[in-house]
């Protein structure tokens, strides 16, 4: 693949990447959330369309106009989300596409057949072929999905972040099938957070950073762990964080032994007035599970939430947002946003009470007050009737944010507020969050861009595996101390130290 | 290195002031018409003027008359005040499948021997209590219990029918109170009672779904509920509510029916729901919730009325009636696609 790019509105995911995989090699393919890995490989499956590249296929220019093509040509894609049928039988999901048949009619024998002869190889003989597969647990779909990979007698397989959900035990078995394949010829691009792995089964590393190739072909085995955290980090954009407001008045927020069965454990602690408090960690480490946990979104198991010394009940948005809590979700367009609403009512949809006269809304205030806030955010276009959907990412997220600044919060909870936010509005979301704060908002951040909660927050919580395993200062740490303790690399302490000190 | 935010200054010339009046603002009368959905609603209108020009021209003595016109809105109000219940449930993201036979079940049970011995106003109490009853049923069901909609309503549906013939006998209950009888046939200024009745719920029902907070959190569950939930709306209870909502429309209209056919029935109103639903759905509202004017959806019922009645002066059969029913579901519902298809791009 040679300068692939790819732009979605508002956004350059991919801005040059080239990627080189030989036959019979594991090829890894490193970057930090959102540096564009999963684009590409979408790109390279035929799901995404590039805007300028080429894509050459054992020796010739190919171009993949659907998933359908990519297919054909031999290349299969296990991603992160499953795209299996939990409807279906394992068979019936290993040979989705490629039923065997006979004038039309299926035969399901062969089809178990074939599963259970993959299955078997994966190390997995115990999965019933006629199971559901609904049924099975995360990591026994995960190995449906490898084996309907080897079905296609693909030649080159990619897998994102195949390790996530296995334990130990199957990680083994998973490099064991994928030293056979590359022992058979088969190309394998291996997508992983985690760096030990990589060091055992990876032949290449190709690193991404902010949508561009940044360093290629590295050896897996003998780079230096310090280099190749250096290559992810090193921005090209450094962004100017406005600086903390100082002291920070009285504690106002408490999180107390939070915890839900299977998500996170133990979470506790306390953000003051003023102050923000952000929470680092890889996608799937139960930071968003603990912001939503907080705000009653989802009810807690153990443990409880005091706002200004008052206890939440558990599992109850309207009390959390009663007592002055507000929460800027993850998902902006499926959680926060109502599109084809005029942005005035999303903005006013939190506060409906206050434009209310016993339940019956007047309408010239709620839109002076919407137009007041959608204008100190400087939310374009300037008009408040424009429904949201016609907004771009960085102007919507400023819609939600502005429906907490109407309502007025106590304490605001930010779930990623920049993603997919173009560097203009970025630079403005850090100076209001700045400014909500220095009004005396507590403020709890999450986000996977590392520099942006170190230059955001005044003090840093490290979430790994739904436990708090660091709390300090921002001052205290950089990003590579931060990104050591985001991935579980017990090997890499020492090294990652070493870099930072050089 | 700068104190103020850099892109403040950048963009100081478009001062907020400015803003507002960017275009004249229409007059009032022409924005709460464009709001209440006659705007969005032109084809429906476009349809009813031709359909009366049809009507002008078959049936020149019978159809263009004033009584006509008060038999058209006599019978439309029924299945129009089931509508108005329907059409808030279906903006807000669910179905009620059921509001025929819980009218038709709270017929009955305010025109049993029993009750009528009470006189009007215990009938009508139980008539909207029995309504309000299977809505707030329907609704826990649905919210708290996590049942699709399509099946509580339809077990509601298959249980009040029941329900109403095992109370009924399977007979027609005959309405002897004359406070009730009188409904139907009162007439003030000429006009029948029950197309004041109509006019009063689609009233009312206007106010509360464009005026109220009530109206405006329907609109932003059936748009996109989790984004209400995480903005602090009570999802669930406003869930329950919409239903019960439905339900008292089903005790009004048990009313309504009861007086004009001087009977209660668990005969009554059977297929109504999907006329309500099929009216909603011509009128504009989407059927995944979140969009919908009630104008529409009136507009929809008098759009099945006047076809009915068409028929009827030209004496017709009921079977291509059905048929040309169909055929302009399809027909709104494709046009309305082609419209909204050229105004979102």
């Amino acid at each position: 693949m040679r300068g692939i790019v790819k732009t979605f509105p508002g956004v350059r995911a991919l801005d040059g990447v080239d990627l080189d995989v030989a036959a019979g090699e594991v090829h890894c393919l490193l970057g930090q959330n959102g540096a564009g890995k999963s684009t590409l490989i979408k790109v390279l499956a035929g799901a995404h369309r590039p805007d300028a590249g080429a894509i050459t296929w054992a020796g010739a220019p190919v171009a993949f106009g659907s998933p359908h093509a990519a297919d054909a040509a031999g290349i299969a894609t296990i991603h992160q989300e499953l795209d299996l049928v939990p409807g279906l039988s394992v068979a019936e999901n290993v040979v989705l596409g490629h039923e065997p048949a006979r004038l039309g009619f299926t035969r399901p024998r062969d089809a178990e057949k074939t599963a259970r002869r993959l299955l078997a190889r994966l190390g997995h003989p115990e999965i019933p072929p006629r199971r559901e597969l609904g049924e099975l647990s995360a990591a026994g779909q995960q190995i449906v999905g490898m084996a309907r990979a080897l079905a296609r007698d693909a030649r080159l397989i990619v897998m994102d972040e195949p390790s996530a959900v296995l334990d130990p035990e199957e990680v083994r078995n998973l490099f064991r099938v994928i030293r056979e394949l590359t022992a058979d010829g088969v190309a394998v691009v291996y997508i992983s957070h985690r760096l030990e792995e990589i060091r055992e089964i990876g032949d290449r590393v190709t690193v991404l950073k902010d949508g561009r190739t940044v360093a290629r072909n590295l050896p897996a085995r003998t780079t230096p762990t310090a280099d190749v955290i250096r290559l992810m980090t090193g921005r090209a954009l450094e962004y100017v964080f406005p600086p903390s407001t100082g002291p920070a008045g009285e504690v106002v927020l408490e999180v107390d032994g939070l915890g839900r069965a299977g998500e996170f454990a133990d979470v506790a602690f306390t953000v003051r007035a003023g102050e923000v408090v952000g929470l680092a960690g890889l996608v799937g480490s139960g930071r968003s599970e603990i912001l939503e946990t907080i705000y009653g979104a989802r009810r807690a198991d153990t443990g409880g939430v005091r706002v200004r010394g008052r206890a939440l009940p558990r599992g109850s948005v309207p009390a959390a947002v009663r007592a002055g809590l507000g929460l800027c979700p993850e998902e902006r367009k499926t959680q926060a946003l109502l599109l084809d609403e005029p942005v005035m009512r999303n903005v006013s949809l939190a506060s409906l009470r206050r434009f209310a006269r016993g339940g019956f809304l007047g309408g010239e205030a709620e839109l002076a007050d919407a137009g007041v806030v959608t204008a100190q955010l400087d939310v374009r276009p300037a008009d408040p009737r424009r429904p949201a959907r016609t907004l771009s990412g960085g102007n919507q997220q400023k819609v939600v944010l502005a429906r907490w600044l109407l309502h007025g919060c106590t304490v605001l909870l930010l779930d990623e507020p920049t993603r997919g936010v173009d560097v203009g509005a970025r630079s403005e979301i850090y100076a209001l969050v700045r400014r909500l704060a220095g009004e005396g908002v507590a403020v709890v951040l999450v986000s996977s861009e590392v520099p942006e909660v170190l230059g955001l927050a005044d003090r840093v919580l490290v979430v790994r595996e739904g436990r708090i395993v660091h709390a300090g200062p921002a001052a205290e740490l950089d990003e590579h101390r931060v990104l050591d303790l985001v991935m579980e690399g017990a090997d890499m302490t020492a090294d990652g130290l070493a870099g930072a000190g050089s | 290195m700068n104190d103020q935010s850099p892109t403040s200054q950048a963009r100081a010339p478009e001062a907020p002031e400015a803003r507002p009046p960017a275009r004249p603002e229409p007059s009032r009368l022409v924005r709460v018409l464009f709001e209440g959905g006659v705007g969005r609603n032109m084809g429906l209108v476009a349809v009813l003027v031709l359909l009366a020009v049809v009507g002008v021209v078959t049936a020149p003595r019978t159809f263009p008359t004033v009584s006509n016109l008060l038999t058209v809105l006599t019978s439309a109000s029924i299945i129009g005040v089931l509508t108005v219940g329907v059409t808030f449930v279906i903006i807000g993201g669910g179905i009620d499948l059921s509001v025929g036979k819980v009218m038709a079940l709270a017929s009955v049970w305010a025109t049993t021997v029993a009750t009528q011995s009470f006189g009007a106003l215990v009938m009508i109490f139980c008539a909207l209590a029995v309504g309000v009853g299977a809505g707030l049923v329907n609704g826990v069901l649905i919210a708290y219990g996590r049942i699709v909609p399509f099946i509580a309503t339809l077990a509601m549906l298959i249980s009040a029918q029941g329900l109403a013939e095992l109370i009924s006998g399977r007979r027609s209950q005959i309405v002897t109170d004359p406070v009730i009888a009188a409904i139907a046939s009162t007439r003030i200024l000429g006009i029948p009672l029950l197309v004041y009745l109509f006019a009063v719920v689609i009233a009312v029902g206007w106010v509360v779904l464009n005026r109220t907070t009530f109206g405006r959190r329907t609109f932003a569950i059936g748009g996109n509920a989790e984004a209400a939930r995480l903005a602090g709306v009570d999802v669930r209870r406003h869930t329950v509510l919409l239903y019960v909502v439905s339900g008292l429309c089903c005790g009004i209209a048990a009313i309504m029916i009861a007086s004009l056919t001087t009977t209660g029935s668990s005969t009554h109103g059977t297929l109504y729901e999907l006329d309500a639903i099929a009216a909603v759905i011509i009128g504009g509202t989407l059927l995944t919730g979140g969009r919908g004017t009630l104008v529409g959806s009136i507009l929809g019922v008098l759009v099945f009325t006047v076809i009915t009645n068409l028929f009827v002066l030209n004496n017709l059969a009921i079977e291509v009636q059905n048929i040309a029913k169909g055929a302009i579901i399809v027909v709104a519902v494709l046009i309305q696609a082609r419209a909204r298809r050229s105004s979102t791009t």
